[in-house]
């Protein structure tokens, strides 16, 4: 009986023991995993910013502005003026392409209330 | 276990006994013996006890110990399992537009350095460092690797090609250190905002970006704050209206053949600033040195919207005329003394081109035609004491609040005394310097129905708690006095199609370094509000030493010069900031529309 309860034990320290091992080198596996991943996310990051800092760069009003004039013959963009203000009377809205009702036909004015529906002022 | 040694041996007993020895001695000596040998075994188990005890001890505390000694001489470090986030890299924080368009950006780069104990070949090295960089001297690039220093720096910021030139010298003695740059992607636009930054403390690995003029010099522990790096700083400024600006006004500058200019415009109710504009103006990319000689309004670098301290000439008159109206003293239909020359005392009061307006002139033309001497009747009946607070109260006597460091050197001269003629000349700007900020502010306390407003390159959420300056009714009938100067009066040329325009023309005489006047330099401001009927926004334009040559003879007068330039910016920049043109409707013919679905 004791010999058994000592090789149970026995058993059990070189299982927990062989857990520990592969739970210690999990975890270090997961580490090294968060760590590449924050590089790359900084890595990732850093090469936003730079796109952010070029995307500001090609956007400039005055590259735009140079751009719109060589190609005016393509794209004829003048700058914002004050007539170029409408007011919304002056859009032609087309009228809606909507078959019309039958007008000729007669319309029920009233109606009767279903079965066992109380009248209700 | 070996064998017991019986106590009483048969065979000896039965000998002792024959001997007629007691046989009990024998037993005796045997218990004994035996009793030694138990002994003996007890204690060599108990010493190896303690042996094994000592042992586990010593291994215990030597462990701990050198745990402790370990965690004791190593830097401490955060736990690596709580996985720290994703580390903002930026050590100083974007500035963007109002819109959030990058104004100022960080872009990673490498700094080039050299150990020249590592160098194989240093004057094959220095030659060639002078290949991709012209700017350095073989010579004295080849002295300094071979003086004995360990370590030098010989570039602070490499582009990529740059860098790669670099690499294919191939010397270990040449070292890249990364390095955080400050990259203003717009250029030129804005410069004078921004001021420019450059590199404070410096290591191999990293350096500090610290700003050294503007914005970035200001606002430097807000930018450098780590909590608050990501957050990029927006300022009120609109990138669309402030290229606009600088476009109409570069323009401007140069068909009026001034050698600077400036424009600020302000929101009235909020005090944000939507575009600050100097010309000449710089790159704040490579920001030029200081002149260390000679004027330093005349660098690049100076701004004049806010560090040109100038006399700003009549369009400083409003303000006489709005406290005089504030005080009850006038109204916009009394008629005032306006005959010209005015003497007082020793002086002599004259109009432009030696004009008379006179004898009597209304408060409104007064304005509309910018009588010198109807100001002055009105500063006179307003009296010193209160004109001087009046005008403190405006901000004309301390520096302006605005987020550069520009505008904290720049403080307006005021005279120290205020005796009647400085009443005088001070009410039609003359004599009492401020810097065009200055004037915008002050404008905007008119156009902003009489509430004082902080002038901010911050962005708003919403309009800020102002003091009252003036009733409502006087701010509007100084708006609409100024829209009568518009209408008819000294610039008509302000007449922009949909958008009304009130303003007030200036044109002061430089002052030279005499302590007089040139006759012939001028500088020219026109200050202005649109729309005129609810103003929203505030434009100050000033040209420095303008002169339309467009006639035969050379005009120098605001009407001709800032004026127009102006009407164009306004023209330009108010459909750009969504205000709706006034259109005057066709003739309906017909129909009228009595409702609508709105």
């Amino acid at each position: 009986m004791r010999a058994l309860v000592y090789l149970l034990t026995f058993a059990s320290v070189i299982g927990l023991g062989f857990w520990a091992y592969t739970e210690n080198y999990a975890t270090q596996q997961a580490l090294k995993d968060v760590a590449r991943l924050n590089a790359e996310i900084a890595d990732l990051r850093d090469a936003l910013s730079i796109q952010r800092a070029e995307w500001a760069y090609l956007n400039r009003p005055d590259r735009l502005r140079e751009l719109s004039t060589i190609n005016f013959d393509r794209l004829g963009l003048l700058p914002l003026e004050p007539e170029q203000f409408g007011q919304s009377s002056q859009i032609a809205y087309p009228m809606p392409d909507l078959p019309l009702p039958d007008i000729n036909a007669p319309v029920d004015v009233s109606g009767e209330l279903p079965a066992g529906e109380e009248q209700v002022p | 276990m070996t064998a017991r040694t019986p106590l009483r041996p048969l065979a000896r007993i039965l000998s002792a006994r024959a001997a007629g020895e007691n046989p009990d001695h024998i037993e005796r000596e045997n218990l004994r013996a035996r009793h030694e040998a138990i002994r003996e075994k007890t204690r060599h188990r108990a010493e190896l006890r303690l042996l094994f005890l000592g042992l586990a001890f010593f291994v215990s505390f030597t462990v701990i110990g050198a745990r402790m000694g370990l965690l004791a001489a190593s830097e401490p470090m955060e736990p690596r399992s709580a996985a720290p986030g994703a580390q903002i890299l930026a050590q100083r924080a974007d500035i963007t537009d109002r819109n959030g368009r990058v104004l100022a950006t960080n872009l990673m780069t490498h700094a080039l350095y050299a150990q020249p104990r590592d160098m194989v070949d240093p004057r094959k090295v220095a030659r060639e460092l002078v290949a991709i960089f012209p700017d350095l001297k073989e010579e004295e690039l080849y002295r300094r690797f071979t003086d004995g220093r360990s370590f030098l720096w010989i570039k602070k910021k490499l582009s990529p090609e740059q860098m790669q030139k670099v690499h294919e010298i191939g010397d270990p003695g040449l070292l890249f250190g990364p390095r955080e740059m400050r990259l203003y992607p717009n250029g030129r636009l804005a410069a004078h905002i921004l001021g420019g930054s450059s590199f404070g403390a410096e290591g191999v690995h990293s350096a500090e970006v610290i700003g050294t003029a503007g914005l970035e010099k200001f606002l430097d522990a807000r930018l450098r704050d780590p909590a608050q790096a990501g957050e990029p700083l927006a300022l009120s400024i609109d990138l669309t209206v402030q290229a606009a600006v600088t476009e109409v006004l570069d323009t401007g500058m140069k068909m009026m053949n001034a050698k600077g200019a400036a424009a600020i415009m302000m929101d009235v109710r909020t005090g944000e600033i939507i575009s600050l504009v100097s010309l000449p103006d710089f790159d704040p990319n490579d920001r030029p040195n200081p002149l260390v000689k000679g004027d330093p309004a005349d660098s690049p670098l100076f701004n004049r919207a806010v560090q040109g301290v100038y006399e700003l000439g009549s369009t400083f008159k409003i303000f006489a005329v709005a406290q005089a109206l504030e005080l009850g003293l006038v109204n916009p239909e009394s008629m005032v003394d306006a005959n010209a020359p005015m003497v007082w005392g020793k002086y002599r009061i004259k109009e432009f081109q030696n004009k008379n307006y006179g004898p009597l002139l209304s408060v409104s033309d007064v304005i509309a035609k910018s009588s010198n001497v109807g100001t002055a009747h009105i500063a006179l009946m307003v009296g010193g004491l209160r004109q001087q607070a009046f005008l403190k109260s405006l901000g004309f006597f301390e520096p302006t609040p605005i987020e550069l460091v520009e505008a904290r050197s720049s403080k307006p001269l005021v005279p120290a005394k205020w005796p009647d003629i400085v009443t005088i000349t001070a009410s039609y700007g003359h004599g009492i310097s401020a810097s065009p900020m200055h004037l915008a502010t002050a404008y905007a306390t008119i156009a902003n129905g009489g509430m004082a407003v902080q002038p901010t390159l911050l962005r708003r959420s919403g309009p800020p708690e102002g003091t009252r300056m003036l009733s409502e009714r006087v701010a509007r009938q100084s708006v609409a006095m100024l829209r009568g100067v518009v209408e008819h009066g000294t610039a008509s040329y302000a007449q922009v199609p949909g958008y009304a325009i009130a303003g007030k023309t200036g044109t002061a005489d430089k002052p030279n370094r005499a302590g007089g006047y040139y006759k012939d330099k001028v500088i020219n401001t026109f200050a202005s509000m649109f729309p005129a009927n609810d103003p929203r926004y505030v434009l100050i334009v000033t040209l420095d030493e303008p002169v339309d040559t467009s006639s035969t003879e050379p005009r120098r007068t605001a009407g001709y010069t800032a004026v127009p330039v102006a009407a164009e910016v306004v023209r330009r920049t108010a459909p750009l900031l969504g205000l709706r043109p006034e259109i005057e409707l066709p003739a309906v013919d017909g129909v009228t529309a009595v409702s609508q679905n709105q």
